[in-house]
């Protein structure tokens, strides 16, 4: 019970430095034109936003409701939702979805419990912090292209190391094998990034607090779950929702290993094949337009259902 | 101050050099005249290049740009940039496929006057047909090709006629004892679409008709099925045969389990580096499925001009110069690329480097072209994924189910996997 009120107060002294919004009722002359400018000086970067981003998504919104195939440029004409009834009653699109959730799921759970690891690690290092941290971080910064590449040759029966260490098989050309292969590659990958997030979470949880926890007798397991995971609620849902949204999306990690054959194709990879493959612009925006649904969904999910911050916002993602 | 003028001294030698860099990559350009040839990458071709340059005297100067090496690469990129009316492609090698596509998209440039007349003039007509889209030539033959059947002299003393009789030899061997198995091309691409457009094709089947408007899949094509499940199930197969490109085919073959191998005339090449093998590597024509010769399906590169390009007339005049009877047997000496222009088979210099040439030639006279479709990458992918993996072929359903998934390919209403 005193451990829940500990959190608590601890918590709101985290968020602490927003005592400001008491003052918004009454507005002086100097706030209103600081405000004003604001307004005027985020113009442009916003205006360029809506250009960029909001032009092409209205587009491929306009593409999906069309015949539109390069490969028959007389035959365009609006079907308004027939291609979206073509797509969702396609035993491929949904094999390809059930892959993406697959390697979305599995990945994530499996990033968060080493990325937890590697996190507290980093944070408790005493010696060589920073060479713990750089080896830890080296991953991350090989190109994924690159390190896609060293996979699937390692995976090469006759050229590979992994492959000849598991009795030659040629892994990559069955679907499941081939499954877990690009799901390690991904976790190998994204791992440091979860862990980096992680640790900044970490950085939030005071030690006076951990201290007091084992004065009264908490194990090093009860400390973990009680304070540490309560107080970094908040970055843990901002890792799982970056990982989540950029593991739905995957795509150059299978699409050097196994460029989606034997049905390991992800929704990006479908979606790749009919509209730069198969020019089929009208087939492959409706893919994309579902694509930007569900992670639209998925986003969704995560901020309003499970209160994650939203990168930005201020108030540490409590309600 | 100083810093300021140190600042204008380096910006004006930048732009003197600039400057210079582009005068001079105007002096070596012929009056500036370029025209960028996209072709995959062929390692002698530059000597090509450079013999047509010579040729054409200062006219222009034609640019070699490499491709990517994969086909799906190669056509990604001139597909993509075509698109966006690219101008700076001129001439294009595309593979043999894919003319409808570009064809109809209005992408490339038809050969008409005396180009046509020069690049039909003493062209063998399979290769000619691959170039054809709608009775319009849209391309020009630059190399062919076409799969043989190898076959090992010192376990097989008289080569298959027939496909029937290739599997019974092989299984016959097979039950000695011997390494009698089949190797060939099974895995779920590009391979194992040939292989059943040539089985199809001898057999006096249709796989769309001939608009590559609608699917058929006729009996005929039920019983190549038949003839693919028989290959795939039986007792002589390559048990890789499901996963093989012609690269693996090949290496089992050299690796001593095969007695026959259907694969393309590169294999005859790479033999000669194993001596021991090579004294008993031996060719004949592809075993007969019902009549007594086997329509083979043809390969190949056609180049084609861009119809974007700024520079129509000296691009069709580099496509018939880069594709001559010269050029085109310096390819097929140096590079071993089989050539489309008739003649130059019956040339001395041929013997010694295509001892096997006459069977080639003779295929050629007699081969077929893969569906003609502007959607034919859509029903390559939809074949190779239906007939995927060859031994669970159930010939009716699976002729039904590619019947309706090509249907919706040519109708751009289905999805690709």
């Amino acid at each position: 019970m005193s451990q829940t009120t500990t959190t608590d107060t601890a918590a709101a002294s985290g968020a602490s430095p927003a005592p400001a919004p008491k003052k918004k009722a009454a507005l002086s002359e100097g706030k209103k034109a600081e405000r004003r400018l604001g307004w005027l000086l985020c113009a442009p970067a916003a205006l360029t936003m809506i250009a960029v981003t909001g032009w092409p998504i209205l587009y491929s919104l306009l593409l999906s409701m069309q015949r539109f195939d390069l490969k028959f440029p007389d035959r365009t004409e609006w079907i308004w939702f027939d291609n979206y009834v073509t797509v969702l009653s396609s035993p491929y699109w949904w094999n390809a979805v059930w892959v993406t959730v697959l390697l979305t799921v599995v990945t994530v759970a499996i990033e968060l419990v080493l990325g937890m690891s590697l996190a507290l690690i980093m944070h408790r290092a005493l010696v060589g912090r920073g060479i713990v941290r750089t080896t830890t971080l080296i991953p991350y910064g090989i190109v994924t292209v690159v390190a896609a590449f060293s996979w699937r040759f390692a995976w090469t029966p006759g050229t590979g190391y992994l492959a000849e260490a598991l009795g030659g098989d040629p892994v990559l050309t069955e679907k499941i094998p081939a499954l877990m292969v690009v799901a390690l590659a991904e976790i190998w990958k994204t791992t440091p990034f979860m862990a980096l997030l992680l640790m900044a979470g970490l950085a939030l949880v005071p030690d006076d607090l951990l201290k007091a926890a084992a004065m009264d007798g908490a194990s090093g397991w009860q400390r973990f779950i009680k304070i540490t995971v309560p107080i970094m609620k908040p970055a843990i849902l901002v890792a799982l929702l970056f990982r989540t949204l950029d593991a739905f999306r995957i795509f150059d990690n299978l699409f050097v290993l196994t460029a989606g054959s034997q049905g390991t194709s992800s929704v990006s990879m479908l979606t790749y094949n009919n509209l730069i493959k198969g020019l089929n612009l009208g087939i492959g925006s409706t893919m994309s337009v579902l694509i930007f649904i569900m992670v639209a969904i998925i986003a969704f999910v995560f901020i309003k259902l499970f209160g994650t911050a939203a990168p930005g916002s201020d108030d540490g993602g409590k309600r | 101050m100083g810093a300021k003028r140190r600042y204008r001294l380096a910006a004006g030698v930048g732009v003197a050099l600039l400057a210079a860099s582009t005068v001079t990559a105007c002096g070596s350009n012929s009056g500036g005249i370029t025209v960028n040839v996209y072709k995959y990458p062929q390692e002698n071709f530059q000597a090509i290049v450079d013999n047509c340059n010579a040729k054409a005297g200062g006219r222009y100067n034609i640019v070699y740009n490499k491709l990517p090496r994969e086909a799906d690469g190669q056509r990604e990129q001139i597909v993509r940039r075509l698109a966006a009316e690219d101008d700076s492609m001129d001439v294009l090698g595309l593979d043999v496929t894919w003319t409808a596509e570009l064809a109809k998209a209005g992408w490339i440039k038809e050969f008409t006057g005396s180009a046509k007349s020069q690049v039909s003039e003493g062209t063998l007509p399979a290769p000619l047909e691959t170039a054809t889209y709608e009775g319009k030539l849209y391309g020009a033959p630059d190399n062919t090709n076409v799969q043989l059947l190898w076959y090992r002299s010192d376990l097989v003393p008289e080569p298959p006629k027939t496909w029937d009789e290739m599997i019974s030899m092989a299984e016959a061997l097979v039950a000695e004892g011997k390494p009698g198995q089949i190797v060939a091309q099974g895995k779920q691409y590009e391979g194992l679409v040939v292989l059943y457009n040539t089985l199809v094709n001898s057999n006096g089947g249709t796989i769309l008709d001939e608009n590559g408007t609608k699917a058929i899949v006729d009996d005929k094509a039920v019983e190549a099925l038949e003839a693919l499940k028989k290959l795939a199930t039986s007792k002589a197969i390559d048990p890789s045969f499901s996963n093989a490109a012609e690269d693996n085919a090949r290496l089992a073959m050299e690796n001593g389990n095969a007695a026959f191998q259907l694969n393309w005339p590169y294999v005859y090449a790479a033999a000669q580096k194993k001596p021991e093998f090579a004294k008993n590597f031996k060719w004949a024509p592809y075993p007969a499925l019902s009549g007594d010769q086997a329509k083979v399906t043809v390969g190949g590169i056609n180049y084609a001009v861009s119809n974007y390009t700024t520079r129509p007339e000296e691009s069709f005049d580099a496509v018939l110069c880069l594709r001559n009877a010269e050029n085109q047997k310096f390819a097929a000496l140096k590079d071993g690329v089989p050539p489309t222009i008739e003649s130059i088979y019956d040339d001395p210099d041929m013997v010694e480097a295509y001892p096997m040439k006459d069977d080639i030639k003779e295929t050629l006279q007699n081969a077929s072209a893969r569906p003609s479709t502007p959607a034919y990458q859509n029903v390559s992918t939809v074949i190779s994924t239906i007939l995927s993996p060859p031994a669970d072929i159930d010939p009716r359903a699976t002729a039904d189910r590619l019947r309706k998934e090509l249907q919706d390919a040519l109708d751009s209403k289905g999805v690709l996997p």
